[in-house]
């Protein structure tokens, strides 16, 4: 270009103008939508706030978090959300949640991965088929799996005595041995597609002669897996893994639906929700909001950092 | 040669496998949706009956037909004020350099991984301020928490990967941001608006805990919620024959919508995270 110093940086000057005019309506529409809000989450956790009267909030310092009283016997009582056995439990639900459902996600999405990096007839097949579980909302799925699982009624139970797996059928969403499985089942189910197309998407970058020269020396197939697909994928694996963990951590709709009222199944998200809106304890419920988004902005942090995601808008 | 007739069959028996296992539930929500009476509880892999009776009662009864029109109301809304405001700043995001665009896309990453839940107290406040509470502008008002920083996002990284070489004609014309956004832009943007708005669509019509908390009334609700919350008259009266009729008529379009797009959904759902 031809243009003259004084013409260029007039221009950039109108460029960067027009860019703060872009961005304005998504930043205020963020900060009044997000930010705002959570920030008056957290203040909310440090008041007596009720849902019903929410403007009378008072501060109460972190006493929903944790407070204590000294008896004249000299003994100490503490309360709060930090001494609350209920609370712990759906932090222990979660996390075994998260942990188990993504590991298992990994495992089965990285077969349904190499299946469709295969060349085979009907793969398009396959491909669209395990659209259909990440297509249908969560509500849904847990609605038909509800049924699917029934105890009395339940084509899972009848196929799994046919087969002989078990003798007698399965209360699966009431019974509390095995809540959490239906709820890892149907999680598995719904979100395995999305791994397995994250996990695809790396296997396609990995070069196809890498494989070739590894057919040529002989390496063996599973050998072949170890020492090359797997360190390759690494990357795209990791990435997948950590979308779904903090994901999985924030598990609200299924839980609600498939298993309303088991204390194996309560996640942080159902139980903060139940104490903000259905039991009236509006600040304590923000205090468990609040711990929740701690936790997983920590994890947030350590995904950025682990995935080092390229953040650089290009050069402009 | 054996040996590979071995590992065909296998690998096939895997697919099929692979294929039943995702397909199963919605087929058999769809059979069990034509059943009722007896036939619903007896145990049955193949279609044995074909009644329309639950669809008919679905759509008479109650308001699912106002639900579902709130549903394609709220998520329409949705995708076009996130595509809107989604454009202008990913093409500033991508395009123009400034101080604090790192920053920038840092904290709207973050804010797509922000739990639901811990805006839900704030949100609630919010919304009741602006006399939104059991209104559909509060459920498209509140779903803008998590479409607009996924299309943001993804279309920054679509702007980032054109050439420069496009806008430079534009520029020495003296052609304002806005013109280059909308003549030079928005041209060649046409699959990533598809597929992000599409994933956007999906996003706020499967949505339930806004929905869920934000209103109060049957005629306020979006399909979700009316499903979660179809029971019978007691809890041994399930009527699952009309739940399953609710949820096909809410999930084929999905499902056809996804299939038809499939090769773009894909493509884009990657985009968010491989690239990203």
């Amino acid at each position: 270009m031809t243009a003259s110093p004084i013409v260029r940086s007039e221009l950039l000057r109108q460029r960067s103008r027009s860019a703060r005019l872009f961005l304005l309506p998504m930043i205020l529409a963020l900060a009044v939508v997000a930010g705002w809000p959570l920030i008056r989450t957290i203040y909310f956790s440090f008041t007596d706030a009720s849902l019903t009267n929410i403007e009378a909030a008072k501060w109460v310092g972190f006493k929903n978090y944790l407070s204590w009283i000294q008896l004249k016997s000299g003994r100490t009582i503490y309360s709060g959300l930090l001494v609350d056995p209920a609370w712990w439990n759906a932090v222990w639900n979660t996390v075994r949640f998260s942990i188990i459902s993504v590991a298992l996600e990994a495992f089965f999405g990285m077969i349904i991965a190499l299946v469709l990096n295969a060349e085979f007839k009907g793969r398009g097949i396959v491909r669209a088929a395990i659209l259909i579980p990440w297509a249908i909302p969560t509500i849904v799925s847990a609605r038909m799996w509800g049924w699917m699982l029934n105890d009395q009624f339940g084509i899972l139970n009848d196929l799994f005595m046919r087969v002989g797996l078990i003798d007698h059928p399965i209360a699966w969403t009431a019974s509390s041995d095995t809540a959490m499985i239906a709820v890892l089942i149907v999680d598995v189910w719904k979100t395995t597609p999305f791994m397995a197309l994250l996990i695809l998407a790396g296997l396609q970058m990995i070069p196809g002669d890498i494989y070739e020269a590894a057919r040529i020396d002989g390496v063996h197939p599973v050998k072949q897996f170890f020492r090359i697909t797997l360190p390759l994928v690494k990357p795209a694996l990791m990435v997948a893994i950590i979308f779904r963990l903090l994901d999985a951590m924030r598990i609200f709709d299924l839980i609600y639906v498939l298993t309303p009222n088991s204390a194996q199944t309560k996640t942080m998200s159902v139980l903060a929700r139940e104490n903000l809106i259905e039991f009236d304890k509006f600040a304590y419920g923000s205090a468990q909001s609040t711990l929740l988004f701690l936790v997983i902005a920590l994890m947030t942090m350590l995904a950025i950092w682990i995935g080092r995601v390229k953040l650089d808008g290009g050069e402009r | 040669m054996p040996m590979s007739i071995v590992k065909n069959t296998a690998f096939y028996a895997l697919v099929v496998v692979i294929v039943v296992c995702a397909v199963f539930p919605f087929y058999y929500a769809i059979i069990t949706s034509f059943k009722t009476g007896s036939a619903l509880f007896t145990i049955e892999y193949w279609p044995t009956s074909f009644s329309m009776a639950n669809y008919v009662n679905v759509i008479a009864a109650g308001s699912f037909t106002r639900n579902l029109l709130n549903s394609i109301i709220v998520s329409g809304c949705v995708v076009a004020f996130s595509l809107l405001m989604a454009v202008t700043a990913a093409f500033a995001l991508s395009r123009v350099r400034f101080r604090g665009r790192s920053l920038l896309l840092l904290t709207i990453l973050s804010v797509s991984m922000f739990p639901q839940i811990a805006v839900l107290a704030g949100l609630f406040e919010v919304i009741r301020l602006l006399g939104l509470y059991n209104t559909l502008g509060g459920l498209v008002f509140s779903y803008m928490i998590f479409t607009l920083p996924f299309t943001v996002w993804v279309l920054t990284t679509f702007m980032r990967d054109l050439p420069v070489e496009i806008e430079e004609a534009a520029i020495v014309d003296g052609a304002t941001p806005w013109v280059i956004i909308t003549k030079v832009f928005l041209p060649l943007m046409w699959p990533a608006l598809v597929t992000t708005g599409l994933l956007a669509f999906i996003a706020a019509w499967n949505e339930f805990l806004f929905a869920l908390t934000f209103t109060s009334s049957t005629e306020t609700r979006t399909v979700p919620v009316t499903i979660a919350l179809l029971t019978g008259s007691s809890a041994h009266e399930v009527p699952w024959g009309i739940i399953m009729a609710a949820s096909v008529i809410v999930t084929v379009p999905l499902v056809v919508l996804v299939l038809i797009f499939q090769r773009k959904i894909i493509s884009g759902l990657t985009a968010g995270g491989v690239k990203g």
